[in-house]
């Protein structure tokens, strides 16, 4: 018998987690599929379960005078429909693409970093967006740059003891975001590859500050700082000329079901250049 | 104790918190019209709404209900209402599986904005998956603010009204039947433990200690079956076993039963089992299986090569050196599952006398034949009694839980039950064959074929299921709906460790003409011809011989399809020309392709028999043992008896399938229902009929009218007589038999296969982003010749499916064992990859079908593949040699030297 645990506070949450091996629920999104595709060939076991839903305050976002708070029980429908600011456009035209409807009203944005799959469509733009995972244990708290975060192939730096609480997000003043994502079908569909970016202008609509990453072409989805650097101080109407090849050493796409390492490595760089032409629209 | 608000109403229900609020709401609170399709968020059939937004119920936990207002197809709604008939009215229900959540989706987006654009309809309907109807129609449905459904015709009117179909209301009310709803509360649960090996030997420990150990009722293995562990389709071939015995030939394969409780059977471990495995090295794909020195899987196949198909007419050689120019090619096709969103489900229950089985099938007689034989009783001793099927497209063709469910109740427990889950079904269930394809067509100066060569093998798993099928109707088809004087096809099924190729939309059919209409388009190009120009050239028509020498007297429309896409195909070609004259990275292209498809098995005895009966009591009951898999022929082929008869269709109820109360109306594949069950149902209608007539003294001409008993007869010159039925000394009864005649093919694959051919061809207009390689299909235009559309609405909606499965043997869909077996890695079509679709039917009456008709159900899919094919090359220049132009594969082709 799968022990089930619903705690309706943080601290309770993490004195489970604390002392106990657990699996945490939030949308279930992605804990359901993997546990069928487990039992469809034998395996129907699966650890205790700690579902965090029923902790009040963790599906806000909350604007501060730095920046923002996304709640890890944010959903990707709830970001959708929040007054944000332009930087998130990416992170909202993420929100429209992952899975069908169902799972955006259920998925949430953390619970999508947190399974840390290279095709995860919230990555790339959480790294564009240089968000900061705030941490929790009953040991205290701690915040990690989503790259420290982020340790290999649906692998986290999250501890045993540990539940992320939230996503954190610096007020970026001129940035705006853009997403694309490449898949073989319109609707509920896994990334190929995509692309996310973030970047600031200034009077004369040249950039002054660009991150960029691309997912689905790395264990891990990666940011460009070679490509970042080359578009800062370009003009941004040009920015979609800036991407070359070498811009994408950093990658390392493979072969799969779904394409070919070097079908993802040119996608990639044609993502990146309609991402750019996007954002100077 | 969990509590939420249900349907608007309070319940409170003991359920495990971590059970899927799909399976509390289906298995502890009874409402099945919550579908599950995968159990992973991939399908979207078991769509609810969650405090008022539409969630999958599978992916939730029921603990987390608590409190929540959850909303199921079940609800009384006047949206909800509203949804239903429209569905119906658009033919927006085919098999009805993935109804509810459809319904349930858009609920969802007509509450938040009751005046949507078809794009945010698509939105909203994007993660829910349709097999069935190609999504227009379920958005024209959702569209539709005030729907109305087709009035019932009045007598002698019912064929070629456009009815909603009758069976339809259980399907959008959520109260259908499909094979995992309505078994028994004390049924037994059933698991099967599978091969994860492709190919290995395996040997078995202490079954009865491991029982006793996990707390099962039963461990079955092959040891236990009680008759022959044998099944397939070829009366002559029963290759396949219930349970694997000793070894294994595919992953997947079925190697124990276990059953008991369903916390039992759930809770066990394959590890805790004790199977020991011999992995061996299996055969993959054809040429590993045909190599010299591969091992032989079955003793009866040197080779592993389980059948031949062999079709020569003429001189190919000399067809080929007399022509102007030659065209070849080889071509890969993958397998292809057909995803039907619902897996194989069923109970059973024992009786002194009989075992009634209760499964989703689309051949409910052949299922008795094969489960009787592993259970060792005689077929009597066995009822079949087909649910209403989740989809079939041949992929429930063959038997899957049937001998299991009926071995388990002989053996273990009077009532059982068993669901597979998604990966289960993927991994066991058939395919359609892998195709390996060489091909040569030449064509005289004017653009006349003058020979077509075909060798094809093809992929037909570990077993033999319908793969003789597939080599004998692929050489009759090869060469295309065209006038080929000169012909020879060569076909060859192979053995390998692949999962099983069966039967699926087409038979091979659709493989070759990817093959055919590819080099259609290279010899057009060579001789400087219109691709529509040189197929209308030697389109097939009244009069001509095929290649196996039938001469096609009657029901022969391609030149009339062809000809109506003529314009349709003038303005796609101006369209394309005008973008791409300034287009670089997005080109458009137009394709087209054609087909023929022979209705009914070929060359085998393929009867039908329906009785429809008028009782002293007034009703008027058709007994139908043809199973509606969602095509409609529940609905058709009333129609065609109600005119017959000449009494209204709203005055018929229904005995459907069940094989101790119908005839044998045998299975539903080859686009025979509406042809080979129609005419019977036609012979039925018209055997009542003739018994009337003759007891009232009237004439031909007479009308029938019935109230309540009374059966009023009037003649032309309106003279009437009126029938009491019930001082009648019985029921009046019709009985009504067909079979398509046919001759058997001799050694050059000469013969009549076929009774009659279904015509179609397509146009596609399509998309392609040169720099990712993608495709978009923009829009479709189909002229199909039905012979007679009996039912325009359900006759278009089979047209709707079949295209929609073609663009998705074209662009996407690949089942890889091992790897794809769930559908996040098998793509299938959604509700925004289907273009518009618009259809010309073309009605070459056909003599031997009711009132004209003819099969519809596969010829759709045919040309859709091969038509985008030709679209991507006419916008790119890339001639494709292998489906599916996956996104990478079409980016290696335009930049890969």
């Amino acid at each position: 018998m799968i022990a089930y645990h619903r705690p309706r506070s943080l601290q309770d949450a993490l004195a489970i987690r604390a002392t106990q091996d657990v699996a945490v629920i939030a949308g279930g999104t992605d804990v359901y599929p993997a546990h069928a595709g487990r039992r469809a060939w034998g395996d129907p076991t699966h650890k205790d379960v700690l579902d965090i839903t029923a902790i009040p305050g963790l599906d806000r976002i909350e604007e501060g005078v730095g920046g923002w708070r996304i709640g890890c029980l944010v959903t990707w429908s709830a970001l959708r429909h929040a007054s944000l600011p332009p930087l998130f456009d990416g992170l909202k035209a993420a929100a429209r693409e992952v899975g069908g409807t169902q799972v955006q009203n259920r998925g949430t944005i953390v619970g999508n970093l947190c399974t840390a799959s290279p095709a995860g469509d919230g990555i790339p733009n959480l790294l564009a967006l240089d968000a900061v995972v705030d941490v929790a244990s009953a040991r205290g708290r701690r915040v990690l740059p989503l790259g420290a975060f982020l340790s290999g192939y649906r692998a986290t730096a999250l501890a045993p003891d540990e539940i992320v609480t939230a996503l954190l997000v610096s007020r970026q003043p001129r940035a705006r975001g853009g997403f694309v994502k490449l898949g073989a079908r319109r609707y509920l569909v896994i990334s190929i590859a995509m692309a996310a970016g973030v970047v600031a202008t200034d009077d004369a609509d040249r950039i002054t500050e660009a991150r960029v990453a691309v997912g689905a072409c790395s264990a891990v989805a990666r940011r460009l700082p070679d490509l970042e650097d080359a578009l800062r101080g370009a003009a941004l109407r040009e920015a979609a000329e800036v991407p070359e090849a070498a811009h994408l050493d950093a990658l390392s796409p493979i072969d799969d079901v779904r394409a070919s390492a070097a079908y993802r490595r040119d996608a990639a760089l044609t993502l990146l250049r309609d991402l750019l032409r996007g954002l100077s629209a | 104790m969990i509590a939420f608000t249900l349907n608007g109403a309070r319940v409170e229900v003991e359920a495990p918190p971590f059970a899927p609020l799909s399976d509390t709401l289906r298995e502890r609170l009874g409402l099945t019209g919550t579908k599950v399709g995968c159990e992973a968020g991939d399908c979207g059939a078991c769509t609810v709404l969650l405090d008022g937004a539409q969630a999958c119920a599978c992916l939730v936990p029921t603990a987390q209900v608590e409190g929540a207002a959850v909303t199921t197809i079940e609800a009384e709604d006047p949206l909800l209402n509203r949804l239903r008939t429209a569905f119906l009215a658009h033919g927006a229900a085919q098999c009805g599986i993935c109804t509810p959540g459809m319904i349930m989706a858009a609920a969802d987006l007509l509450r938040r904005d009751p005046t949507p654009t078809r794009e945010t309809v698509q939105d909203a309907i994007g993660g829910v998956l349709c097999r069935c109807t190609g999504y227009r129609k379920i958005i024209d449905a959702i569209l539709d603010a005030a729907p109305a459904l087709t009035a019932m015709p009045p007598a002698g009117e019912a064929v070629g009204a456009g009815v909603a179909r009758l069976d339809g209301w259980p399907k959008v009310a959520g109260t259908e039947r499909f094979g995992a709803d309505g078994a028994p509360e004390d049924a037994l649960w059933l698991r099967v433990v599978r091969s994860p090996h492709a190919r290995a030997r395996f040997t078995l420990g202490d079954l009865a200690a491991a029982r006793c150990r996990l707390g099962l009722r039963r461990i079955l293995s092959a040891a236990d079956i009680p008759g022959e562990n044998a099944f397939g389709i070829m009366p002559n071939l029963k290759d396949q076993p219930a349970l694997a015995d000793g070894e294994v030939r595919f992953r997947g394969e079925a190697v124990l039963l276990l059953v008991g409780t369903r916390a039992s059977v759930e809770a066990v471990r394959d590890a805790d089992l004790p199977i020991a495995w011999e992995p061996l090295p299996a055969l993959h794909g054809i040429a590993a299986a045909l190599a010299p020195d591969a091992p032989q899987l079955h003793a009866h196949a040197p080779g592993n090569v389980l059948v031949r198909g062999f079709l020569e007419t003429g001189d190919v050689a000399a067809g080929h050196a007399g022509a102007a120019t030659t065209a070849e090619g080889s071509f890969r096709t993958p397998f292809v599952e057909h995803a039907y969103i619902e897996p194989e489900a069923g109970h059973a229950e024992g009786h002194p006398d009989r075992i009634e089985v209760v499964a989703c099938t689309q051949a409910p007689y052949m299922d008795r034949e094969e489960t009787a034989r592993v259970v060792g009783a005689p077929e009597e001793f066995v009822v079949i009694r087909p649910s209403a099927c989740g989809g079939g497209f041949g992929g429930k063709l063959d038997v899957s839980i049937q001998p299991l469910l009926a071995v388990a109740v002989r053996l273990a427990a009077q009532r059982v039950r068993i669901t597979y889950s998604r990966t289960e079904s993927m991994a066991s269930t058939t395919k359609r064959h892998p195709a390996e394809l060489r091909a040569r067509m030449s064509a005289d100066a004017d653009g006349r074929f003058t020979a077509f060569e075909l060798d094809g093998d093809f992929n037909t798993g570990a077993y033999a299921s319908w793969g003789p099928t597939v080599a004998n109707r692929v050489p009759v088809h090869a060469s295309g709906p065209y006038r080929v004087p000169h012909v020879r096809n060569r076909t060859r099924a192979v053995y390998t460790n692949d999962t099983p190729a069966g039967a699926f939309r087409g038979f091979g059919v659709p493989q070759a003409a990817i093959a055919t209409e590819t080099l259609v388009d290279d010899l057009a190009e060579r001789l400087g011809l219109d691709r529509w120009e040189i197929r209308r050239r030697n389109a097939i028509g009244h009069g001509d011989v095929t290649p196996s020498g039938q001469v096609l007297h009657a029901s022969a429309g391609l030149p009339q399809c062809l000809d109506a896409l003529k314009p349709d195909w003038e303005v796609m070609l101006g369209r394309v020309a005008a973008h791409n004259a300034r287009a670089t990275r997005h080109r458009l292209g137009a394709g087209i392709a054609c087909m023929w498809y022979g209705c009914g098995n070929t060359s085998m005895s393929n009867p039908s028999r329906m009785r429809v009966v008028l009782g002293r009591d007034g009703t008027l009951t058709l007994f139908n043992g043809a199973v509606d898999i969602g095509q409609g022929s529940t609905t058709v082929i009333a129609q065609i008896c109600a005119d017959a008869l000449g009494l209204p269709l709203a005055a018929f109820r229904f005995v459907l399938g069940d094989t101790s109360l119908t005839f044998d109306a045998g299975k539903t594949s080859a686009s025979r229902q509406t042809f080979v069950s129609g005419r019977a149902a036609y012979e039925a209608g018209l055997d009542l009929r003739r018994r009337i007539l003759a007891l009232a003294n009237a004439g031909e001409d007479a009308t029938l009218a019935l109230a309540g008993t009374r059966l009023t007869v009037t003649d032309a010159a309106g003279a009437s007589r009126t029938i009491e039925l019930a001082a009648l000394p019985g029921d009046l009864e019709g009985d009504g038999r067909y079979d398509p005649p046919t001759t058997a093919l001799d050694a050059n694959g000469q013969g009549t296969p076929y009774a009659t051919y279904g015509f179609a061809a397509q146009i596609a207009l399509v998309r392609v982003d040169t720099h990712l390689g993608t495709v978009k299909a923009e829009e479709i235009v189909a002229a199909q010749d039905v012979g007679r559309a009996v039912n325009p609405t359900l006759v278009i909606g089979q047209i709707h499916g079949g295209i929609a499965q073609g663009l998705g043997l074209a662009l996407m869909e690949e089942f890889i064992p091992g790897r794809t077996e769930n559908l996040h890695d098998y793509l299938i079509p959604t509700a925004g990859d289907v273009p518009p679709i618009r259809v010309h039917l073309i009605e070459d009456p056909e003599p031997e079908g009711p009132f004209g008709a003819k099969g519809v159900g596969e010829p759709a899919l045919v040309p859709t593949a091969p038509a985008i094919l030709s679209a991507i090359r006419h916008a790119t220049g890339v001639r494709i040699t292998r489906v599916p132009v996956l996104p990478h594969r079409l980016w290696e082709a335009l930049h890969v030297r």
